[in-house]
C-alpha cells in the first residue's frame, strides 16, 4: 500500500498520540476555578505557548477552533463583520484558488450579507499578483473589509507572496488573512515577521489529531464571533476547550517544527523522484503548479499532474485498486469529482482540469510508496486513456 | 471468476445483485451513478436514486458488502441523452419511456463502455431480467416475478450488451429480494420501490414540462374539428388519456372522452370515445434486436407499455421500420412508446412506436 495523499491527512505523530491519548484519561474543565480544571487549563495554556512559539505568535494570539475550516470561517466572516461597524465596507479581496473553507463563507457573504468579491486572478503557475492587491484596494480602500490569500495551494502547492500581499494591504491598514493549513509545520512559519492579522492552522495536517485547529489572530484584529456562548477563546470564540486535541495539536507542532528542515528536504526528494519517475513512464504527463521545486515555490510534499486524454477518477480507481491512494482535488458531497476550480483558475481546460491528480507525500513516506506509484502508472494511463477513448464515442 | 462493476442505486435489488455477484465468486466494484448535477438531499416520493440520502445509501452497502465503492458522474450525459430527448419528445408530441432510453444511452452504453475500457468484463445491475444461454447465445428473457419484470425496458440492449451484463435478480421474487437483504445485513432493506421518474422530484410529469417548455395554448377538438375546450400546451397530454382533458362543452353521447392524437405542429388534442381508440396496426422505427433479427411474417406477443398486457402480432421489418398487425385490436397505443416482442418469456427486440390505426 502506498498512501501519497498526505496533503488530505497525515498520521498523527506518536508524540501527539501520547499528549492525546494521557488527557482523554484525565478529568477537568480547563474553565473550572478547582484544582482539576486548573490542571487541564495549565495543559491548554502549555499547548497554547508551544504551538505560539513554533509559529512565531504570543500565545494571547493563538485562538482554539474545532478545525482549519473553522479557523477560516472566523477569520472571512468574523472580520467582514467587524470591518461594518464604522461604515460599510462591502468589498473582500480573495484569491479565486482558495479552499473550499474560504470560498466558501465568501461566496455565502456575496449572497446573504452584501458583500462584494473580488476575486484575486492567478497566473498559470497559480500565482496571485501582490501589485492586484494594491491596485484593487488604492481603488476605494475603505470599501474593504479584508483581503484572504492562502499561504500555499493545497492542490498545486504553490507558494504565493503572502509577504507581499500582508504588505500592500498594511500600506492601507485593511487587515488580511491566510489559510496556512497547508504550510504549517512544513514550511517557516513567522506569524510576527509575516505582517498578517489572522493566520489558519490546522492540527491533523502537521500529525496531530483531527477536529482542532487555531486561528492566529493579531492582537488588533477583532473578528466578530461565529459561536457564542461563554466567550472561552478571548471572546472571539467559544465552547469547553478540547483539552486532549488541544494537546495532541500542541505536541505534533513542536515535533513537526523541531524536524522540519531535515524531514521536508527528504520529503522534497522523494517527491522529485516521484515526478521523474512518473513523468518517466508517461512522458506526455504534464507537472502542474510552479516548476520550481524548491519551498520557496512549492509545497515540498505536492506532485500534482496532468495526464492527458484520461478521467482523473478512472485514474484513482485504478490506482486505488492497485494499492496507491492519491486525490482528485475536491469532491462535492455525494462523491462526484469536479474540475478543480484552481486549474481553471489558472487557465487550464476542464478536461485538462479532470486530468489530474495530486500525489501528496509527508512524514510516513518511503522510496517504496514512489516505487509502487511508478511501476504501476505507465500501464494504469493507457487503460484510463482506452477508457476515455471507448466511452467519447459514445457520446 | 469475472470483474464485475456492481453498479448500486441507493436500493435494495441492486444491493441485493451485488452481494449475488460477489458470492459467486467475482471480483466486484461498486459505482453510483451520479445522474443530476444538482441533487435533492433526501429522498422524496418513490424516486429510487440521485438523491444525496441514496449516494450514502450505496455507500453504506458497499460498506456491508466489503466493495470498493465510487462515484461516477454522468450528470451531464444523463441530461443531453436522457433528460432533454424525454422534454423533446414530449415537445412533438410523443410519449417516451426514459428508463429504456437511460438503459441504451448510459447505463448499459457510457458505464458499459466506460467498464470494458476499465477492465471489466461485466456490468450487474438490480433489475429484474434473465439472461439464459440459448443455441446462439445469451437470451434475454423475463423475471420470473411478473410483477417485477423489467424486460420490457431493457429490450434496447443488443447482443454484446447482454453478454456483458449480468441480471441476478432475474430468477427471485421480490419478497424474496428482501428477506435476503435483510439476512445480509443491508440497510436499505426495507426502502420503499422506486416506480418515478428519477429526474422529476415530485413527480409532477406536466409541471416539468411547462417549466422546459413554457405555456402554449391552443385547442381540444374531436374527431369534425369542433372545439371542445382549451389547453396550455399539448404536450401535458397522452394517447389514450381520459383526465385532466379541461373540456367545456359536453359530448353528445354523456360518454367520457379520450386523447386520441397529438398534433404538435398545430398544437391540436383530439378527443374522442373510447372505441376510436382501437388500432389494429402499428408501425414503428429505430428497430434493435436482442440477439438475431427476427424474420419476416413472423407472430410475436408485442407489449407497448412497462407493465401492459401483450397481443399477438404478426410482424413485417424492411430496411428501417418494423410494422405490426394485430390479432385483436389494442388501445392507447401512444407514438413514441417502446414496442416489445416477446417469443414466450424471451424478448426479442424493440422499437420506437411511430404510428398506430
Amino acid at each position: 500500500m502506498a498512501y501519497l495523499d498526505h496533503a488530505a491527512t497525515t498520521p498523527m505523530l506518536p508524540a501527539a498520540m501520547a499528549a492525546l491519548t494521557k488527557e482523554l484519561g484525565e478529568v477537568g474543565n480547563p474553565s473550572s476555578l478547582h484544582a482539576a480544571g486548573r490542571r487541564a487549563r495549565r495543559a491548554v495554556e502549555e499547548s497554547r505557548e508551544a504551538i505560539a512559539a513554533a509559529f512565531g505568535a504570543r500565545p494571547s494570539e493563538v485562538v482554539f477552533t474545532a478545525g482549519g475550516t473553522e479557523a477560516d470561517n472566523l477569520a472571512v466572516k468574523g472580520l467582514y463583520w467587524s470591518r461594518q461597524k464604522d461604515r460599510p465596507r462591502p468589498r473582500i479581496l480573495a484569491s479565486s484558488v482558495e479552499h473550499h473553507a474560504v470560498l466558501d463563507p465568501v461566496r455565502w457573504l456575496v449572497e446573504y450579507q452584501g458583500a462584494e468579491v473580488v476575486w484575486l486572478e492567478v497566473d498559470t503557475l497559480g500565482r496571485v499578483d501582490p501589485l492586484q492587491v494594491h491596485e484593487e484596494i488604492a481603488r476605494d480602500p475603505g470599501s474593504v473589509a479584508l483581503v484572504t490569500v492562502m499561504w500555499a495551494n493545497n492542490e498545486v502547492g504553490t507558494v504565493q507572496p503572502v509577504a507581499d500581499c500582508a504588505a500592500a494591504a498594511a500600506a492601507f491598514g485593511v487587515p488580511i488573512h491566510s489559510d496556512a493549513v497547508q504550510i504549517a509545520g512544513h514550511l517557516p512559519l513567522d506569524f510576527d515577521a509575516s505582517g498578517l492579522d489572522a493566520v489558519t492552522l490546522s492540527g491533523h495536517k502537521l500529525g496531530g489529531p483531527v477536529g482542532v485547529g487555531a486561528l492566529l489572530l493579531g492582537r488588533s484584529a477583532t473578528p466578530a464571533p461565529l459561536i457564542h456562548g461563554g466567550g472561552q477563546e478571548r471572546d472571539v470564540r467559544s465552547g469547553t476547550l478540547d483539552t486532549p486535541s488541544i494537546a495532541g495539536f500542541a505536541a505534533a507542532a513542536t515535533e513537526a517544527i523541531d524536524t522540519r528542515a531535515p524531514r521536508e528536504a527528504t520529503i522534497a526528494a522523494l517527491r522529485d523522484e516521484l515526478i521523474a519517475g512518473v513523468i518517466e513512464q508517461v512522458p506526455d504527463a504534464r507537472l502542474n503548479g510552479d516548476p520550481r521545486l524548491d519551498e520557496a515555490h512549492r509545497l515540498p510534499g505536492n506532485a500534482h499532474l496532468s495526464f492527458p486524454g484520461c478521467e482523473g477518477d478512472s485514474l484513482l480507481m485504478l490506482l486505488d485498486a492497485r494499492g496507491v491512494h492519491c486525490s482528485t482535488g475536491s469532491a462535492c458531497s455525494a462523491g462526484v469529482a469536479e474540475p478543480s476550480h484552481v486549474l481553471l483558475a489558472m487557465g487550464s481546460s476542464p478536461a485538462e482540469a479532470r486530468s489530474s491528480l495530486r500525489f501528496s507525500l509527508g512524514h510516513t513516506s518511503t522510496r517504496a510508496d514512489v516505487d509502487e506509484l511508478v511501476a504501476v502508472i505507465g500501464p494504469v494511463v493507457e487503460r484510463a486513456r482506452a477508457a476515455r477513448a471507448s466511452t467519447a464515442s459514445q457520446v | 471468476m469475472m470483474r464485475v462493476l456492481a453498479a448500486l442505486s441507493g436500493g435494495v435489488d441492486s444491493a441485493v445483485a451485488a452481494a449475488r455477484v460477489r458470492d459467486a465468486g467475482h471480483d466486484v466494484t461498486a459505482v453510483h451513478l451520479a445522474l443530476s448535477s444538482n441533487p435533492q438531499t433526501f429522498r422524496s416520493g418513490a424516486r429510487g436514486c440521485c438523491s444525496l440520502e441514496d449516494s450514502r445509501d450505496a455507500r453504506r452497502v458497499a460498506d456491508v458488502l466489503g466493495l470498493p465503492y465510487y462515484v461516477w458522474d454522468l450528470a451531464e450525459q444523463f441530461r443531453a441523452e436522457v433528460v432533454d430527448d424525454f422534454v423533446s419528445e414530449y415537445a412533438a408530441g410523443r410519449t417516451p419511456n426514459p428508463c429504456l432510453r437511460c438503459n441504451e444511452r448510459i447505463k448499459f452504453a457510457a458505464v458499459l463502455d466506460r467498464a470494458v475500457g476499465l477492465g471489466f468484463d461485466a456490468v450487474c445491475t438490480g433489475h429484474y431480467a434473465q439472461i439464459l444461454d440459448g443455441p446462439d447465445g445469451p437470451e434475454l428473457h423475463r423475471a420470473v416475478d411478473p410483477d417485477k419484470d423489467q424486460s420490457y425496458v431493457l429490450a434496447v440492449l443488443d447482443r454484446n450488451q447482454i453478454a456483458r451484463s449480468l441480471f441476478p435478480l432475474g430468477d427471485s421474487p421480490k419478497a424474496e429480494v428482501r428477506r435476503e437483504a435483510a439476512a445480509r445485513g443491508i440497510l436499505v432493506a426495507d426502502k420503499p420501490d422506486s416506480h418515478d421518474i428519477c429526474f422529476i422530484a415530485d413527480g409532477d410529469t406536466r409541471a416539468f414540462l411547462a417549466s422546459r417548455l413554457g405555456e402554449r395554448p391552443g385547442h381540444v377538438v374531436d374527431r369534425d374539428g369542433v372545439v371542445l375546450g382549451d389547453h396550455d400546451g399539448a404536450y401535458a397530454f397522452t394517447v389514450g388519456q381520459r383526465k385532466g382533458l379541461g373540456l367545456t362543452v359536453a359530448t353528445h353521447d354523456r360518454q367520457p372522452r379520450y386523447v386520441l392524437s397529438i398534433e404538435p405542429t398545430s398544437n391540436v388534442v383530439t378527443v374522442g370515445p373510447r372505441e376510436a381508440l382501437a388500432v389494429n396496426e402499428i408501425v414503428a422505427e429505430r428497430p434493435r434486436w436482442c440477439g438475431t433479427r427476427v424474420g419476416d411474417g413472423e407472430v410475436f406477443a408485442v407489449q407497448f407499455r412497462a407493465h401492459g398486457e401483450t397481443v399477438s402480432a404478426t410482424v413485417h421489418v424492411d430496411s428501417e421500420l418494423l410494422r405490426a398487425t394485430l390479432d385483436d385490436p389494442a388501445s392507447g397505443v401512444a407514438p413514441g412508446q417502446a414496442l416489445v416482442l416477446y417469443d414466450g418469456t424471451r424478448v426479442r427486440g424493440s422499437a420506437t412506436i411511430t404510428s398506430a390505426r
